[in-house]
């Protein structure tokens, strides 16, 4: 590690491993309450449906709640970097776009929004023209079709953009 | 010599024009996946396994192992030519193989990647071919008791061999688990962990959670480095690869210890990636001069090479003979499988000769094609990888989509693509290992459904997992390998203490 990167603002690593440790520790309680719920026990016809599962969430809770106590007793020594700032910030340069772009693929079908999702990478980080940052997405999306939907004959979701198209 | 002939009867099943076209599909595919960075064999597959749902089986098989060699083949491009791994078990390769292309002997390190490759790939499948049928003619005599033995062996080799902490293995084998558990219980009916969701009725599709942690999490790992790529140009000229090839004869012990070591850590799940460095780590061990490693020498590209493609072609005895796949590619493959009607295990042997064996055939022929593809063709892979990660990294974000998408034809696969994406990025960062969770997640029924048969055959008691010398045998296998990192650290202690 050189000066350089230590003089860097970083996360450190103890916040996210405490909330992922925390976060499976309570998926673990969950499928042990469910597991609960539908029985852990042994019925007419054979271990009842939980039997398994119970288990299962047992461990995953047992192995996370270690990871928990673990990190909160070394919580003052720990100084391991989880990433630094300017890394996180270019993490979310791709989460933030990535996000808006599930959310309309889901609300709107596949073909526009994957358009613009390249055609804004290329244009905002890539500074390429209007032009190329527009014919490549366009051509990669007409791939896309043909070979999806005309050769493997594979549906992709489409919305009303692509109704008012004919497609 | 009953092998031979089943082979002979596999190469005719193989060698028909379709089905060598289905190869070069596969093996350029492969290719360009393994040197674009977020699409690697696991997720490559899973993407393009809807396409191949109309296709006959054997084609089917032999187009998606063929992108498997080809991406185990294109990790290497990018390791040499760019410092960066294109898949995990190419890592190893980068320690001497971008010294190599920096002091401008990069045709010789690519050379020396691809025929390690072919080498090991190629012992492996010839341990396929003949102890694949004795394994799968001893397994037909496993009840419930012994598969659910062999699935604990696998899951307890995890803990025991991962390198990331033995806890987080756990954690993170067991949420796969949990996940395969959720939905409708085939055996009473009941709803399990579907908190009143229609959605989850079906449960969790594992090739979805293979998009989204390998795909996503990787374009999200790859943006912290930044935006930028910059690495050596590299044409193998034919008089290089004859010089080179005639340099490996003299590496014969590095390839015979890291074969050993791949078809060991394939079989057994360790998998690729732990193969290829453990069998970097010997060869530098056992070297004459230890200090020319790391610099650029031929040896630390060799065994890493050789050993990360014999594991990974070996990985697929377990998956073809037991139904267990070695690494989270096999597992796609086993899927595959799965979907296509056919039911992986002993009897695969006996019900499908003309599948089996052609796809055994086909791994014979797809690694030489391979081997040749990837000795002509290294300036394009080389010029594909300049292409600015502006333009690349949303278009793999697309066609991880559109993979997602295709899984079940359901909207629900791409949100979920997303929110495993972001475990899968946050679980690299942590150290949890992704294999598990995912073999977990893709063996989670059947194991579940073996304990409990063998549950019932013994009226609820877990003696019977020592009532016979097999499943005591299993059972104390996959205790010991579980409690091995525990003995080892007692050790260590134990050394600093005095």
């Amino acid at each position: 590690m050189t000066q350089s990167t230590q003089a860097e603002p970083t996360l450190r690593r103890r916040g996210p491993e405490l909330g992922v440790a925390l976060f499976l520790l309570a998926l673990g309680g969950l499928v042990i309450w469910d597991s609960l719920r539908v029985g852990i026990g042994w019925a007419d016809d054979g271990p009842q449906s939980g039997y398994f599962p119970f288990y299962i969430g047992c461990l995953l809770s047992a192995s996370s709640a270690f990871t928990v106590v673990r990190t909160l007793l070394t919580w003052r020594a720990h100084e391991e970097e989880f990433a630094t700032h300017d890394e996180l910030a270019s993490v979310m340069l791709m989460l933030f776009p990535l996000v808006i772009y599930i959310v309309c693929v889901v609300e709107i079908g596949l073909y526009l929004p994957s358009i613009v999702l390249i055609a804004f990478f290329m244009r905002r980080h890539g500074n390429y023209g209007w032009l190329r940052s527009l014919a490549v997405p366009l051509l990669t999306m007409a791939l896309f079709y043909l070979i999806f939907e005309r050769w493997f004959l594979v549906p992709l979701p489409k919305g009303p953009v692509e109704a008012l198209l004919g497609l | 010599m009953e092998e031979i002939n089943s082979l002979m009867h596999g190469f005719s099943v193989a060698l028909t024009l379709p089905n060598i076209g289905f190869m070069l599909i596969g093996i350029f595919l492969g290719v360009l996946i393994g040197v674009l960075p977020g699409l690697g064999g696991a997720n490559g597959v899973a993407i393009l396994l809807p396409l191949t749902f109309t296709m006959p089986p054997t084609s089917a098989i032999i187009m998606l192992s063929c992108i498997y060699w080809g991406a185990l083949f294109g990790g290497a491009i990018t390791s040499i030519l760019f410092n960066i791994p294109g898949e995990p078990w190419s890592v190893a390769t980068t320690f001497d193989g971008y010294p190599m292309a920096q002091k401008g002997r990069a045709g010789q390190a690519l050379t020396a990647a691809f025929t390690s490759s072919f080498v090991g790939a190629l012992f492996a499948v010839l341990l396929i071919t003949f102890l694949s049928p004795l394994v799968a003619k001893f397994a037909l005599q496993f009840g419930p008791a012994e598969f659910f033995g062999v699935y604990l062996l696998t899951f307890c080799a995890f803990i025991g061999m991962s390198k990331e902490p033995p806890v987080k293995t756990l954690a993170s084998m067991m949420l796969g688990f949990a996940l395969a558990a959720v939905g409708l219980d085939t055996v009473t009916g009941t709803l399990r962990m579907t908190f009143g969701s229609t959605e989850l009725l079906n449960g969790f599709d594992f090739l979805t959670a293979v998009i989204g942690l390998f795909g996503i999490g990787e374009i999200l790992l790859t943006m912290e480095e930044g935006l930028a790529f910059k690495g050596k140009s590299a044409a193998i000229k034919f008089s290089v690869v004859l010089e080179t090839w005639k340099e490996l004869l003299h590496h014969g012990k590095t390839f015979v210890r890291s074969t050993i070591i791949g078809c060991w850590m394939g079989i057994t799940p360790g998998g690729a990636t732990p193969a290829s460095f453990m069998a970097y780590g010997m060869a530098r061990r056992s070297a004459k001069n230890k200090d020319a490693f790391g610099k650029g020498e031929i040896e630390g590209v060799i065994a890493p090479e050789t050993a990360a493609h014999a594991a990974g072609t070996s990985a697929l005895l377990p998956m073809l003979t037991l139904g267990i796949p070695g690494s989270p590619t096999a597992a796609v493959l086993l899927g595959g499988l799965l979907i296509w009607g056919l039911q992986p295990g002993p009897m695969l042997f006996v019900e499908q000769k003309d599948f089996v064996w052609g796809l055994i055939a086909s791994m014979y022929l797809g690694n030489l094609v391979g081997l040749f593809v990837v000795l002509t063709t290294v300036p394009w892979w080389a010029a594909i990888l300049r292409i600015p990660f502006t333009i690349i990294g949303p278009i793999i974000i697309v066609i991880c989509a559109v993979g997602a998408y295709t899984v079940n034809n359901a909207m629900i696969d791409v949100v979920l693509m997303l929110v495993f994406g972001l475990l899968g990025y946050l679980f690299k960062k942590l150290e949890y290992p992704l294999a598990p969770l995912v073999l977990a997640l893709v063996l989670g029924k059947s194991a579940e459904s073996s304990f409990r048969q063998a549950m019932l055959l013994s009226d609820g008691s877990v003696s019977i997992f020592w009532s016979n010398a097999l499943v005591t045998t299993l059972v104390v296998l996959a205790l010991g390998l579980l409690f091995s990192p525990a003995v080892a650290w007692l050790r260590h202690r134990g050394k600093e203490a005095h």
